[in-house]
């Protein structure tokens, strides 16, 4: 039944998950992202799911591709340090598209850094950090009830789209509890994998289906199948010859942005009469994710009368380039709001094209980024009226 | 009655291993314990990771995960964890398994997890040209110590027992029926098994060695062999060592997967209301 609940972000993720239907976790604990892994502990074995602690987050990452492909809906929780362990075998999970979830509650570094405090600085390594040109898809919950809502998505996307995904969350909604909307599990659209059909004899677990994704087998059931980290054919067999990696390279990467009709929109919020609004002042632009977003709309409530525009993605990667880019002729200046050094406004700036002129708001010393700030960087962007 | 040619991707052939390889052997004997079981392709999961023997997923045609470096156990326990049901078995070389794998080496054995290891143990890096890896003895001329080597190899054998292994084995590739009914006597263990085959590399560490031909370098693994149980423990290093052969640990702990079916069994019972006991 649909119900109201208090929850901390760390707990929605994981309603989220087993709503979702996952059933594996393997994971290493780290602050702040234990939570996770504790009620995955308390709640798995009893639906018949496993958790298992592995010995790092490297080996976490390997588990999750070994249970996927045994037919397993598969996640771990880790922060930053633990992030940067599982890179090599993200990787692993793209090359032999083994659909996974990664929930990142992300802290600030880098190395050990603020072990306890929040941060948005491993979006760049969520998009990069395994090697290769790969795929990557990323989404940024700004509530505890999106980080339900956002991790049923991600294991969706996972599954149909055969690759792992990543929720980035932080520190601040990990830990914070509010009222949370979370739906009937009966209510909610699940999706799994696409299966193979016909003779086993026949299946080549690469062969894309329509959408570019190669129905996939289970080990212990009729299609026998063999999967590979190196270069491979349709049949799984190693190929190193330039025209076959043209051709996976291309179907690995497109198979992302060929669907991102089913990537979560994003979210539009207009002030002070938004885009082409009445109140006083030229219209401004706010780009802003997860909790970043959560201060920005104080931004907006504090200055009622100034035209802003919330622009906050629940897909960060792939960026959801086409609707960022139709509002910024509306307004007179865009403004990136994140708890990093910068790392999001590059990409802000290379959609803008030079179009406008592109402000930042940023903070990285753990602690949270202020309603002030982001206005302070509304007022000094040429545009926003700082000329 | 099948046998090792019914695993076998005839498609695949000819091998890629040098004249002389051991790997080729292993492939035969492991593919001949599948046989002899009788395992089911479906339900038979190979994992490998990566170096010379990391490739021999090539050859089987069983379900296959071909991962990364030093990582096939983690993967293969993954695999396991969620299918118990499953017979799985991760080949890995000295690189792999007692080198940048090491940690999840000790972590199966000590978690009893129920995977096959199959390690073909060559004392060096085929793959990449011949450089030491965790069990080369000391004093050996490798690509990355041309002086000789100054570090202390592991005996992978004491490393698993003393982590936790409930099946520990050695043999090398010249003793091609004691391979055999080590490895079939690996697969029906319900915990964490392992086959140490050490097998001759004439290409890069016979060569470096001055160990002569690959003949040369067959017969001294027969003449090196020490069944256990008939005399002398041999020292852990040096290249000319006695190798110890033979069934070195046979203990019946509860795998992983008994204890965690308890575990999943008293959960369910418990149901979805219960506090867990430590919060």
């Amino acid at each position: 039944m649909a119900r109201t609940a208090f929850l901390q972000g760390n707990e929605a993720v994981l309603e989220g998950a087993l709503a979702a239907g996952a059933r594996f976790y393997a994971g290493y604990p780290i602050t702040p992202s234990s939570e996770i892994a504790e009620l995955a502990s308390w709640r798995l074995p009893g639906l018949g799911g496993v958790f298992i602690q592995m010995e790092d987050e490297i080996a976490s990452m390997a588990a999750l591709v070994g249970a996927a492909m045994a037919g397993a809906k598969a996640f771990t929780a880790t922060s930053g340090p633990g992030f940067s362990l599982m890179q090599e075998n993200i990787g692993l999970a793209v090359m032999v598209e083994a659909p996974c979830v990664v929930i990142n509650v992300m802290r600030s570094g880098p190395s050990t850094g603020l072990a306890t405090k929040p941060a948005q600085a491993d979006i760049m390594q969520a998009r990069w950090g395994t090697h290769g040109d790969h795929p990557a898809v990323a989404l940024v919950p700004a509530s505890v009830s999106e980080c339900f809502s956002l991790t049923v998505a991600a294991f969706n996307l996972a599954e149909r789209l055969r690759t792992p995904v990543f929720v980035l969350s932080d520190e601040i909604l990990g830990h914070m509890r509010e009222r949370a909307d979370i739906p009937d599990t009966e209510t909610l659209e699940i999706w799994d994998r696409p299966r193979p059909a016909g003779d086993p004899a026949d299946y080549r677990p690469y062969r894309p289906g329509p959408d570019g994704v190669p129905p996939l087998g289970t080990f212990g059931g009729p299609y026998v199948f063999h999967v590979t980290s190196s270069m491979h054919d349709e049949r799984g067999v190693s190929a190193n010859d330039a025209k076959t990696a043209a051709a996976s390279i291309a179907r690995l990467v497109g198979k992302v942005s060929r669907n991102a009709q089913l990537l979560p929109r994003p979210e539009v919020v207009r002030s002070g009469g938004g885009e082409g609004g009445t109140g006083a002042g030229k219209p401004v632009l706010i780009v802003a994710f997860g909790s970043s977003a959560r201060v920005a709309r104080q931004t907006m409530l504090d200055h009622p009368d100034h035209p802003l525009t919330l622009f906050r993605p629940r897909t960060l990667w792939p960026f959801p380039e086409a609707e960022l880019s139709a509002l910024v002729d509306g307004h007179a200046a865009v403004v990136v709001a994140e708890m990093n050094t910068g790392q999001l406004v590059g990409e802000i700036e290379r959609i803008t094209a030079g179009r406008r002129a592109v402000g930042l708001a940023w903070r990285s010393d753990g602690e949270i980024i202020t309603p002030e700030e982001i206005w302070a960087a509304v007022r000094r962007t040429p545009g926003g009226d700082g000329r | 009655m099948s046998t090792y040619l019914d695993y076998l991707d005839e498609n695949a052939l000819p091998l890629m291993w040098c004249p002389g390889c051991g790997d080729g052997t292993i492939l035969k004997a492991l593919l001949g314990a599948f046989a002899t079981l009788g395992l089911k392709r479906e339900n038979t999961v190979v994992v490998t990771g990566i170096g010379c023997w990391g490739k021999a997923d090539d050859y089987i045609r069983t379900n296959a995960i071909h991962g990364t470096h030093g990582r096939a156990l983690a993967v293969a326990t993954g695999v396991k964890a969620f299918r118990p049901d499953l017979t799985v078995v991760a080949l890995m070389g000295d690189g792999d398994c007692a080198t940048i794998g090491g940690n999840h080496f000790i972590h199966a054995a000590r978690r009893n997890i129920g995977v096959t290891a199959i390690v073909a143990n060559n004392l060096n890096y085929g793959m990449t040209g011949g450089q030491f890896s965790g069990t080369t003895p000391v004093g050996s001329r490798t690509s990355t110590s041309p002086f000789g080597h100054t570090e202390n190899p592991f005996d992978l054998c004491r490393l698993a027992e003393a982590a936790g292994a409930n099946f520990v084995a050695r043999t090398t590739a010249y003793h091609f029926k004691q391979m055999g009914r080590l490895m079939v006597e690996a697969l029906r263990e319900p915990g964490f098994s392992l086959v140490e085959v050490v097998s001759p590399c004439p290409t890069y560490y016979g060569r470096f060695n001055k160990q002569g031909s690959a003949s040369e370098m067959w017969r001294s693994l027969k003449e090196r062999a020490r069944s256990v149980g008939a005399g002398e423990a041999p020292p852990d290093d040096g290249p000319d060592a006695p190798i110890l052969t033979g069934r070195l640990v046979n203990r019946h702990k509860p795998s992983f997967a008994e204890r965690y079916a308890a575990v999943q069994a008293a959960a369910a019972r418990a149901g979805e209301g219960a506090e867990p006991g430590a919060r």
